[in-house]
């Protein structure tokens, strides 16, 4: 499978890969997706660990009955990352994997 | 409250064992078919990638949902309340930086161990020796947790008192003898079968006492948790953070280490090349997110309905502890057939990690440090899984050792301390390698080294290990650093260690082809290892 040998004016299949415009195009979608949204859940998460270190008054302050604010952003974190889990699903599916098939298929054609 | 007289002795210990051996019993011939198509070095490290993203993602709950996160965040919810909670939501958020940095990328790069992945573009032999001292060392840590646990719930379920060491350790030696079993006749196969066999039986297990419990309380949960507060002498504090971290940069120290960990650890990252592509990777990840947060949802409503049924002060005297809380609710609840059924699935969890953990330490061992720095990749597949089948015996053997002698002690820690060490040394040196294109080997090994070392160095001279009432070398105290959690300090170190690490090697040549293959290899899944058999 490995075509690292084969070279030709470009240099390697993978090294032409990684220079044309398209993949260059789905590393820009995948990175301009990741990196934000893991910047975003972790200070989310830091959020939540520094207001049970910092403010356990304002986590115990009861919303209904015996349910207290820190019980709330708790399930809240919960719901952050099934949300996020399934957003990232649908990027993945609608926008990476077709562009990653078709230059796979480019490779594995060529090899 | 009859539970508070009889000091733990709850149940029937001829029911908890034969329920535990039916369990044993049905595993062993599931996993003994399995082996019959156990053919190549694939098969053996990674099931012949023939699992799919659903049965993996069972599995991987099953291989993350260990003793530690399922009697003892219950049980540390059940006395402590809030802070029990917050534990479980670091070890599910920690699952978005698998799904959206690493598992995709390092299914489609690696084949068989992290060391694949980060000895990719690198000179091999030192990377992956690298890469094989910090698997084995994270699994050990996790291992000797999961063993020295086996000892508390022994106590508990087998009625085998603590006085009783010999008693305790033939069982712990059945335990590990049970799981070296699964491993040396099933590889990953096998294994990945005990794993989710027992990821269900554990969340239908939960799912029915949670059920339970909250029909007691009309399924009203602000009810369930007026009855915990009642019942526990810490009253409505058990509804708010504090109770059990009292240090605050060492709890968000934990914290940290916690979400950064889980992505890192070596025996999670090996279930990604049990699936035939990216996309089932991912699969993976997303049913175990749903998989763990859901249990984790039903580990919340247990420990309190622990604490409300059972009470806090029973639950700390009895034998096994904090530990204890999910059998005894168990017990309280459906009596002894349901105790022997969740003693049951304890049991199968510490089997089920353990011999997961197993299979991992070995395949890094007979992979990246046998073929390919003893051997420098001149051997035959054959010899590759023998080395690896004796290597899961040896460390099998260490586990019961290990297991025996952690028995009683305090090594809760050590848990933590995995996942701190996973965080510091693995994590960085993944990522960079996978998103950083100037990052070289010499970048790899500071950041792999240093960050073991940086986490090893500041635990031993921690509170953790002495000069505190909860240390684990009672009457010395040579602790200087005031955490018992290294990650705040140790995973930054190591994040920057990788990068002066490249600064110091930047003579080294850049592998341009490599850096290529590597990137659009781990984009894309070219090239990568298939669902054939490929040894």
């Amino acid at each position: 499978m490995s075509t690292t040998g084969e070279r030709s004016a470009g240099g390697t299949i993978y090294q032409q890969v990684q220079a044309s415009p398209e993949f260059g195009d789905l590393r820009r979608r995948l990175r301009r997706f990741v990196f934000p949204m893991s910047a975003l859940f972790l200070i989310w998460y830091l959020v939540y660990v520094l207001l049970a270190s910092y403010a356990p008054d304002f986590m115990a302050i009861r919303l209904s009955g015996n349910f207290t604010v820190g019980l709330l952003i708790g399930l809240l974190q919960f719901v952050s990352t099934f949300l996020i889990t399934t957003l990232y699903v649908r990027f993945a599916d609608r926008t990476l994997d077709p562009a990653a098939e078709r230059i796979r298929h480019e490779i594995e054609g060529e090899a | 409250m009859q539970l508070a007289q009889t000091q733990g002795t709850v149940g029937s210990v001829g029911l908890n064992i034969g329920i535990f051996a039916v369990f044993v019993l049905l595993t062993l011939v599931v996993v003994y078919r399995a082996s019959r198509s156990n053919r190549t070095a694939s098969d053996y490290y990674a099931a012949g990638r023939s699992f799919s993203g659903s049965q993996n993602g069972i599995a991987i709950s099953g291989d993350y949902l260990s003793a530690a996160s399922f009697l003892g965040i219950a049980g540390a919810i059940a006395v402590y309340g809030y802070d029990g909670f917050l534990y479980s939501i670091g070890f599910l958020v920690a699952w978005l930086v698998a799904l959206l940095l690493v598992a995709e990328l390092l299914r489609n790069t690696g084949k068989f161990t992290m060391g694949d992945v980060l000895s990719f573009r690198m000179k091999q032999r030192p990377v992956r020796a690298a890469a094989a001292t910090s698997t084995l060392v994270v699994s050990f840590f996790y291992l000797i947790a999961q063993m020295a646990g086996a000892g508390g719930l022994i106590a508990l379920l087998l009625q085998i008192p603590n006085s009783n060491k010999l008693g305790q350790s033939i069982v712990i030696a059945v335990v590990g003898l049970v799981m070296i079993a699964y491993v040396l006749v099933g590889g990953m196969k096998g294994t990945t079968w005990v794993q989710i066999i027992k990821a269900a039986l554990l969340v239908v297990g939960a799912f029915v006492m949670t059920f339970w419990v909250l029909g007691k309380y009309g399924l009203n949960f602000s009810a369930l948790l007026g009855g915990a507060v009642e019942k526990s002498s810490k009253g409505e504090a058990l509804l708010a953070p504090g109770l059990q971290y009292k240090n605050k940069i060492d709890f968000i120290s934990l914290g940290i280490a916690l979400v950064l960990g889980t992505a890192g650890l070596p025996h999670i990252l090996m279930r990604f090349y049990t699936v035939p592509t990216a996309k089932e990777a991912r699969k993976s990840v997303v049913w175990a997110i749903w998989l763990i947060g859901i249990f984790y949802l039903f580990t919340l409503v247990l420990g309190y309905g622990a604490a409300a049924l059972v009470g806090p002060d029973v639950i700390t005297k009895a034998p096994g502890g904090v530990n204890s809380a999910a059998p005894l609710l168990a017990f309280q609840l459906g009596g002894e057939v349901l105790l022997g059924l969740i003693s049951a699935i304890a049991f199968a969890t510490i089997l089920a990690v353990v011999a997961g953990l197993t299979i991992t330490a070995s395949a890094s061992f007979a992979h990246d440090v046998y073929a390919n720095v003893v051997k420098r990749g001149q051997t035959t597949p054959g010899a590759e899984v023998r080395v690896a089948r004796r290597t899961a015996l040896i460390i099998g053997i260490v586990a019961i050792a290990g297991g025996i002698l952690a028995n009683g002690q305090n090594v809760a820690f050590l848990v933590a301390l995995a996942f701190a060490v996973a965080a510091s040394a693995n994590l960085p040196t993944i990522l960079y390698s996978l998103f950083w294109k100037r990052f070289n080997t010499m970048g790899a090994l500071w950041s792999i080294y240093g960050g073991l070392a940086v986490c090893l160095v500041l635990i031993v001279f921690s509170p953790a290990v002495s000069g505190s009432e909860t240390a684990m070398i009672k009457g010395a105290d040579f602790a200087w650093f005031p955490l018992s959690n290294p990650g705040i300090v140790s995973i930054p170190v190591s994040f920057l260690l990788g990068v002066i690490g490249t600064f110091v090697g930047r003579r080294e040549r850049f592998n341009s082809e490599k850096y290529a293959e590597m990137e659009v290899r781990s984009l894309t899944g070219a090239g990568s290892e298939k669902a054939t058999v490929d040894a």
